[in-house]
């Protein structure tokens, strides 16, 4: 069966030297997507095929496994990353709107990048801050106790200084 | 020269958050300047549990329990106190009858608790291995590998009675002797540290707080069932449990408690981390096998059981991070010491995760037996705002509503479960007057629609059904049969869907058809709801 072979990257030399090390290990596939996120901020289509290459698996099954699993990202995510928890609590607690005033407020939807690759805006699954509630994580950072307000403050050091999307909202 | 004072940090993900990283660098720095790192040792410490009041600081042996501290308040606290012996007023914890200075267990959020699992969580440096030894850590192990046999351990467990707290509640002595007795060349150990219920993170606290409990009760399952091999099966979206874990099994691994021949015992024991990568269906157990070997986890049919056939095909234990917390304890107090704590059916211990509109959120760990009432008002300190309680939901998208008519049941395994609930993995949530069921209700099968692998029609058809219904209802356009198609679509998936997922995903509706139906039937256009009685 011909199967196209292009479109296959080079690696960095951290997940090489990391496919390396964990070859011949039983399970090791979704270790190496880790890694593979860990090194380029998200899951590159033709990184994923040279991974599958030197695993020496079909194609087929590190793509199956990318779609199964919420955590892995196909596309490029923003300069920042806020994550907004969807938990009981956090939901209980308003999350629900702090999210749509996100997406108000940077033009963006759910999921999705904001055209100048500034910001990612995701909901996610509980982060495990309940005591916190509404939580979001910004760049990996919790902000807990959140209202809508407080989260639109919690953005402005995030913003880049000449223009842009804080204004776009506003018009 | 020992030290005069301990000043614990707590540097819990939730407390973490709030700066208390930079609070503990402060302390330290202030500490060194004032000349007292001989007389004054700062710690970094697990959750203290009173989440809501973070960053928490104590003071020992003076007893004096700081909250809300934030880093500029490190000189003071350091100056006064520590330096001059002033305890700082405005810092302490106050609530009407107790001032927290010297009485820390008066403290409601404390008076109902008893701590079992998370003995260590807040008393000890997770990153210190000397700090878990100190607290008799790797006693048990030692007991077991020298004193007991592996039936010894076994018989053990099942005076305790302690029961997996995952949520299925399956006997654990039962779980490693079906492994025991298992023939095989090769076992492994399984830890489940999946925790994926929104509004949960007992685990998380165990994990960051106490992760050498893990490896212990971890090297002393594989010594009673013959193996040598575990795994710990942890969320990435878990970093600093991740890097507790990490630094607890090199360290372990230093001291020959982990590794080839552990104390000479002839006995070699290795752990190695795989991580999750974000899909709830994996807490199940046999898809977590298969996440583990880097597949789709999607659930296969049991039996077989993953005791006599699990990860690669061979036998093996899964347990909960909460049930492994109770390992070294009832193998150091005896099996019925444990049994004495809880109710009939259910021994020891349960840690919640309270939280909600609820006035002291937090991490807890109470007998079971307890009353709900207890939880929710005694340490939850009852519903903010003078706003009217509504509902507790336990066992998350796999539990259901308790009403208030049902708060003074005793909570176990089977009470909850004769409610339409569950005892789960640990959350509780509480739902005051505002809060609307239908809409509770569809949160959670919208939850577990997107949660569903798909794999049996029940799960993946039925769900969505549902969660459409809801949804129809909602926004005021259903009727009384759609009422009636979610009970009937709910009953055919608990009977007939593949795994846990979706035999428990419809019982938050069906709950909350339960005890709210009117809530449901007020969402009903009148012009409906009149045709049909």
């Amino acid at each position: 069966m011909a199967v196209a072979v292009e479109n296959r990257a080079e690696l960095s030399q951290g997940l090489a030297d990391f496919i390396e090390q964990w070859r011949g290990k039983p399970g090791n596939l979704i270790m190496v997507l880790h890694k593979t996120q860990e090194e380029y901020g998200y899951v590159p289509e033709p990184v994923a095929r040279e991974v599958a290459r030197r695993l020496r698996v079909p194609d087929a099954q590190v793509f199956g496994v990318l779609t199964f699993y919420n955590y892995f990202n196909l596309e490029p995510p923003g300069k920042h990353r806020i994550a907004v928890c969807m938990g009981t609590a956090c939901y209980l607690k308003g999350a629900g709107s702090i999210l749509e005033d996100l997406s108000d407020h940077l033009n963006v939807a759910v999921n999705a990048v904001t055209e100048d690759m500034q910001f990612s805006l995701q909901a996610v699954r509980c982060i495990g801050c309940c005591g916190l509630a509404p939580a979001v994580l910004m760049n990996d950072e919790v902000v807990g106790k959140l209202s809508i307000e407080k989260m639109r403050e919690t953005l402005e050091p995030y913003k880049d200084g000449d223009g842009g999307s804080g204004d776009a909202a506003a018009s | 020269m020992p030290y005069a004072s301990f000043c614990l940090v707590c540097r819990g993900t939730a407390c973490e958050s709030s700066k208390a990283d930079t609070l503990y660098d402060e302390i330290k720095q202030h500490v060194a300047a004032n000349g007292l790192n001989d007389q004054v040792q700062v710690l970094r410490t697990g959750c203290f549990g009173f989440c809501e009041q973070g960053p928490i600081v104590k003071v020992l042996p003076d007893e004096a329990f700081y909250v809300q501290v934030v880093p500029e308040d490190a000189e003071e606290l350091v100056h006064e106190h520590l330096l001059k012996g002033r305890p700082v007023e405005r810092l302490i914890y106050r609530e009407p009858g107790v001032h927290a200075l010297g009485n820390i267990d008066q403290i409601s959020f404390y008076q109902k608790q008893f701590r079992v699992a998370l003995r260590n969580c807040g008393f000890i440096d997770p990153e210190n291995i000397e700090e878990y030894i100190a607290r008799e850590g790797y006693v048990a192990l030692e007991r077991v590998l020298f004193e007991m046999s592996a039936d010894d351990v076994i018989k053990e467990l099942e005076i305790s009675g302690l029961r997996g707290r995952g949520g299925g509640g399956f006997p654990t002595w039962k779980k490693w002797k079906f492994t025991k007795d298992a023939q095989s060349d090769q076992k492994y150990i399984v830890l489940n540290a999946d925790e994926g219920d929104p509004g949960a993170y007992m685990d998380r606290s165990m994990l960051e707080g106490d992760p050498h409990s893990m490896i212990e009760s971890m090297a002393i399952a594989g010594y009673t069932v013959g193996a040598d091999t575990g795994y710990v099966y942890v969320r990435a979206e878990y970093p600093l449990a991740i890097k507790r874990l990490r630094t607890a099994i090199a360290q372990a691994e230093e001291y020959g408690l982990l590794g080839d021949n552990i104390l000479g015992s002839g006995f070699s024991f290795r752990i190695e981390i795989r991580l999750g990568a974000g899909a709830f269906v994996c807490g199940e157990e046999t898809a977590l096998l298969l996440s583990i070997q880097g597949e789709r986890g999607m659930p296969v049919q049991r039996p077989p059981y993953p005791a006599v056939k699990g990860l690669w095909g061979k036998p093996t234990v899964i347990n909960n991070v909460e049930t492994m917390a109770n390992i070294p304890v009832i193998i150091m107090r005896g099996g019925a010491w444990f049994a004495k704590i809880g109710t009939e059916t259910s021994k020891g211990t349960k840690v919640f995760a309270l939280t909600g509109n609820v006035r002291n959120s937090g991490l807890i760990e109470v007998p079971m037996g307890i009353k709900l009432r207890e939880i929710v008002y005694n340490i939850g300190g009852g519903i903010p705002g003078d706003k009217k309680f509504k509902a507790v939901q336990s066992g998350g998208p796999s539990g259901g509503m308790i009403s208030y008519e049902n708060l003074d049941t005793e909570i176990d395994y089977e009470t909850l479960t004769a409610l339409g609930s569950m005892m789960g993995s640990g959350g509780l949530i509480v739902m005051d007057e505002d809060n609307s069921m239908v809409d509770v209700a569809r949160f959670y099968l919208d939850f577990t629609v997107d949660e569903s692998c798909g794999k049996c029609v029940p799960c993946r058809v039925g769900g969505r059904q549902i969660l459409h219904l809801l949804e129809k209802i909602s926004k005021g356009e259903g009727t009384m049969e759609d009422i009636q198609r979610i009970e009937e679509i709910g009953k055919t998936m608990k009977e007939t869907s593949l795994c846990g997922l979706g035999k428990t995903a419809p019982n938050p509706a069906l709950s909350a058809l339960r005890y709210f139906r009117d809530e449901f039937h007020e969402k009903i256009p009148a012009e409906v709801r009149e045709d049909a009685v």
